[in-house]
């Protein structure tokens, strides 16, 4: 499978990256050398295998459902480039 | 002692020494701040230098000295990999996404380093996010390999993505290094640098606090100068954290007292997959040699298949992109580090990820995005994930056979030029630096790199040595055997 110029730029829409034609342009060449590169896989004969799930056999941890951490909102939104009164702000998103 | 002979310490000499009170990590300390200083512009392995807190760390280890307290690494100088949250301390993964950041918690490997003594010296340099093979894609820049060709002054890599660890240890800017490996990101720099480098079994390390690249393949080790240092290392790293889930609930052992056992009897595979073809004839000399080693220790050297290897790299590069897609989508402008102003919401993200992101990961963010999309997510993702399966049940059913360790080469070659052409031009040229670690992580092993020889034009090669899960001992006693017969291999200063 091969990818187009446009399917480049929905990807770039999915993925939230800003990409201009001449990005889409280039981008469209190496995503075409990668893909091409593990189409190798549909050799493998993969009749009856499970997709792995998990690299080791184990149970996933559960902990007790009570409040171990919290009242921490000034450490939180300490890295956001835009807070007040301990809330993060974002632009306008409601007319 | 000189600054110069301070440095040259070993981890374990070092130790001997501050124990004994004949040096103190005062001076262990500012000789390293003194090393750095004078090379970081040449090398370029450090993105920060944490001075005053690496004196105040130093000062107190002293002071628990001199009462004759303290833990396993007291005094002892470490650099850290950008990719560990160390709080209050510059924490940005190689990237310009996280500028600024300096995150208000403190990673669990590192918290366990600095329970036990250890001195913070400042934040190593690395790809981007950990996306590389070389160092390259850093936000920082390149890091310069300490090691040169023969009568050559190129420039070149130190491998990544944990380059300034294993540039920083290899050129005695710290007494040993944490680093993190996805596909091969301790043992491939290890191998460049003339390092020891483990990447221990998936689960042996917490993941809590180091920035995610590949969560399923994501494991933290050490890059030392030699194998005791990786083995002390590792013991402080590692343990069990009810903060990662995927932390596996087993004592971590004493890695040090299996130095010196014996490798008689050992059944050590050797794969033969990994003649890969266009391999130099010296990569095929190093394994022969490494073999005879082995064998001469007493080892029974065994021939084996893992017939699935030639998959294992693109089936990483389905997993690993698709799982970073995921894992970057929380670089919105919104939380921490860079934002760009945009006209809506929407166009902010945009902007921000398209400005912060260099090319490599926004190349895996994309092809991720692409492998998880609709209509595509079973051709592409879970046939990766089959594959997957696969290639662990080649070494389980190896394993079951009797095989305790597997030999094989640690890199296709040795370190190459910065800048390289034939690698800029292609991606995947760059990713087959990971043919041989790569299998590794898809299958939860523990895997070392570990010195061997030079080639031709005087550059360091490694061997790997690959182990059942939660086997790290025994790597680290096979390890031992081939150390002891290559010797010690270190770069001539010219920085």
């Amino acid at each position: 499978m091969s990818v187009t110029i446009d399917t480049v730029k929905r990807v770039a829409k999915l993925a939230r990256i800003a990409v201009d034609d001449e990005d889409a342009e280039r981008m469209t060449g190496e995503l075409n050398a990668i893909l091409g590169f593990v189409e190798q896989l549909n050799e493998v004969d993969v009749a009856g295998v499970e997709p792995m799930t998990s690299v080791t056999p184990m149970e996933m941890k559960k902990r007790q459902d009570i409040v171990t951490d919290g009242n921490k909102a000034g450490d939180i939104v300490a890295n956001a480039p835009a807070t007040e009164e301990n809330f993060f702000l974002v632009p306008k998103v409601v007319e | 002692m000189p600054m110069n002979e301070l440095t040259k310490l070993t981890i374990a000499e070092a130790r001997a020494k501050l124990r004994a009170r004949e040096i103190t990590s005062a001076e262990l300390t500012d000789a390293y701040l003194f090393a750095i200083d004078e090379a970081n512009s040449a090398l370029n392995a450090y993105v920060a230098v944490t001075h005053d807190r690496a004196r105040a760390m130093a000062k107190a280890s002293d002071e628990r000295l001199a009462k004759g307290e303290g833990g396993a690494l007291e005094g002892i100088p470490l650099g850290i990999k950008d990719l560990f949250a160390t709080q209050g301390f510059h924490t940005q993964a190689g990237s310009h996404i996280l500028d600024g950041f300096k995150p208000r918690y403190e990673s669990t490997v590192t918290a366990n380093l600095w329970a036990d003594g250890a001195v913070m010296l400042g934040k190593l340099n690395m790809d981007e996010f950990a996306m590389g093979s070389s160092n390259e894609t850093s936000y920082y820049g390149p890091v310069v390999n300490p090691w040169r060709a023969k009568g050559d002054n190129k420039a070149l890599v130190p491998g990544g993505s944990s380059g300034g660890s294993a540039a920083a240890v290899s050129a005695w800017l710290c007494a040993g290094a944490t680093a993190t490996d996805t596909g091969g990101s301790i043992r491939q720099p290890a191998a460049f640098t003339g390092t020891v480098g483990i990447k221990p079994t998936y689960g042996r390390c917490s993941r809590w606090g180091i920035v995610a690249f590949a969560s399923s393949l994501d494991q933290a080790g050490p890059i030392a100068r030699n194998v005791r240092d990786a083995a002390i290392m590792l013991k402080s790293m590692a343990s069990v954290d009810a903060k990662d889930t995927t932390s596996v609930d087993r004592p971590v052992p004493d890695y040090e007292a299996a130095l010196g056992g014996s490798v008689r009897g050992m059944k050590i595979g050797i794969p033969k997959e990994y003649r890969m073809d266009g391999m130099p004839e010296e990569i095929g000399t190093l394994w022969r040699q490494g073999i005879a080693w082995l064998k001469d220790a007493g080892a029974e050297i065994v021939d084996i298949s893992l017939p699935h290897t030639k998959y294992a790299l693109p089936a990483y590069y389905i997993v690993a992109p698709a799982e970073a897609s995921s894992n970057l989508a929380r670089y919105d402008g919104v939380r921490y580090g860079l934002r760009v102003p945009g006209r809506d919401i929407v166009d902010m993200y945009e902007r921000t990820r398209a400005a912060g992101f260099g090319r490599e990961v926004k190349r895996r963010v994309m092809i991720g995005t692409y492998v998880l999309s609709a209509g595509y997510y079973d051709a592409y993702y879970v046939q990766a994930q089959k594959v997957r399966t696969l290639i662990k049940k080649d070494f389980e059913d190896v394993f079951a056979e009797g095989i305790e360790a597997i030999l094989t080469p640690a890199t296709p070659s040795a370190a190459f030029g910065i800048a390289d052409q034939d690698m800029s031009a292609d991606p995947v040229k760059m990713y087959l630096n990971d043919v041989f670690t790569v299998t590794v992580n898809m299958a939860g092993l523990p895997g070392i790199a570990v010195p061997a020889g030079l080639d031709g034009r005087g550059l360091p090669l490694g061997l790997q040595l690959i182990g059942r899960p939660f086997e790290e001992e025994t790597l680290f006693r096979a390890a031992s055997v081939i150390e002891k017969a290559a010797g010690r291999f270190e770069p001539q200063k010219w920085w």
